[in-house]
């Protein structure tokens, strides 16, 4: 099984990556954009095909490692197959 | 004192801390490799910049769960002294060490410039040998030095008395133009509830020979010499 996980800024916590990419989109044209957060995106291929049992390892993994929970949220996302987890 | 240099892959100031305890300071210095999961017998433990595993992922995030950095742990539960510096702080906060993290600098650079520093703890191993309220000037060289934390553990953090080093102007004013990276609180270093884990962004490794035109940052070596780990609780029973 194939997820993708997610992490992100948290939505309190002013990005300056973010910020400066959004800067630079309304210089080539976007105006309109309010908000980027930058963040990182990660495939997992997984060696188990129980969902659930996957949402644990990954909700895991981002806790001890992908993420630091003091300034980053993640989201996860089984591709594929069985359909997409929150 | 026996003090251990921690270097991992991409460490890059270990050669400069070991220079300073070893040929300032006259003290008995080892390399602790970060695959090592003992300390030989060190009382001091530094963990010096640089860029330990690439940055990858986030910085410090990789040499966190490096197995020296379990002997570190334990050293530092045990009242041992540690001290990091620069992408050394950024592995405290990863290992849970030190509280809070570390992002990009707010105005994205990498910022590399002498900064004055406020001293607001000066009863630590590490500052005894400075005064309450004392500027120094050291330099920093970092892209992701801007502390953050939650409101709620920023209060603890001063509560706690453990914020060790703020940006400050010349005069020891504590302004937003003195503040490099845009770090909460103007926070340059900090310690642990029991003052035996500091962690600071600047480099008081690269200020604490007179040949270099600043010595700075020597108090902070020579203090945590002059204590040892052995006397911690002594120093701790008297705050």
């Amino acid at each position: 099984m194939k997820a993708r996980v997610t992490v992100y800024p948290r939505r309190e916590i002013l990005d300056p990556q973010g910020k400066a990419i959004r800067d630079a989109l309304t210089r080539v044209g976007f105006p309109g954009v309010d908000d980027v957060r930058a963040g990182k995106s990660f495939e997992i291929s997984l060696g188990t095909e129980d969902l659930q049992a996957a949402d644990r390892q990954l909700r895991e993994m981002c806790e001890k490692l992908l993420a630091n929970t003091v300034v980053e949220d993640y989201s996860l996302e089984i591709l594929g197959g069985a359909g997409a987890q929150p | 004192m026996k003090c251990g240099v921690v270097v991992f892959p991409g460490s890059n100031c270990d050669h400069d801390v070991y220079h300073v305890l070893k040929h300032v300071l006259e003290q008995e210095v080892t390399f602790l490799w970060h695959q090592d999961d003992s300390l030989q017998g060190c009382e001091l433990i530094v963990l010096p910049g640089g860029f330990a595993y690439g940055d990858y992922l986030r910085a410090g995030a990789l040499a966190a769960l490096s197995p020296v950095m379990g002997a570190v742990k334990r050293h530092a539960e045990a009242g041992g002294l540690v001290l990091g510096i620069c992408n050394g702080f950024q592995v405290l906060l990863e290992a849970g060490l030190l509280p809070g993290a570390m992002r990009r600098n707010e105005n994205l650079r990498f910022q590399c410039l002498d900064v004055h520093l406020r001293t607001e703890r000066a009863d630590l191993p590490f500052t005894r040998r400075l005064k309450p309220g004392q500027v120094l000037r050291l330099p920093i060289a970092h892209a992701e030095g801007n502390y953050e934390d939650s409101p709620a553990r920023l209060d603890a953090l001063e509560a706690n008395g453990q914020v060790v080093f703020r940006y400050c102007e010349p005069d020891g004013r504590i302004t937003s133009e003195s503040n490099p990276n845009g770090a909460a609180r103007n926070i340059a270093g900090i310690c642990n509830v029991a003052g035996n884990v500091l962690g600071l962004m600047p480099h008081p490794e690269r200020c604490s020979e007179a040949v270099l035109g600043n010595t700075d940052g020597l108090a902070l070596f020579a203090s945590a010499v002059e204590v040892g780990s052995r006397h911690l609780q002594a120093a701790g029973a008297g705050r």
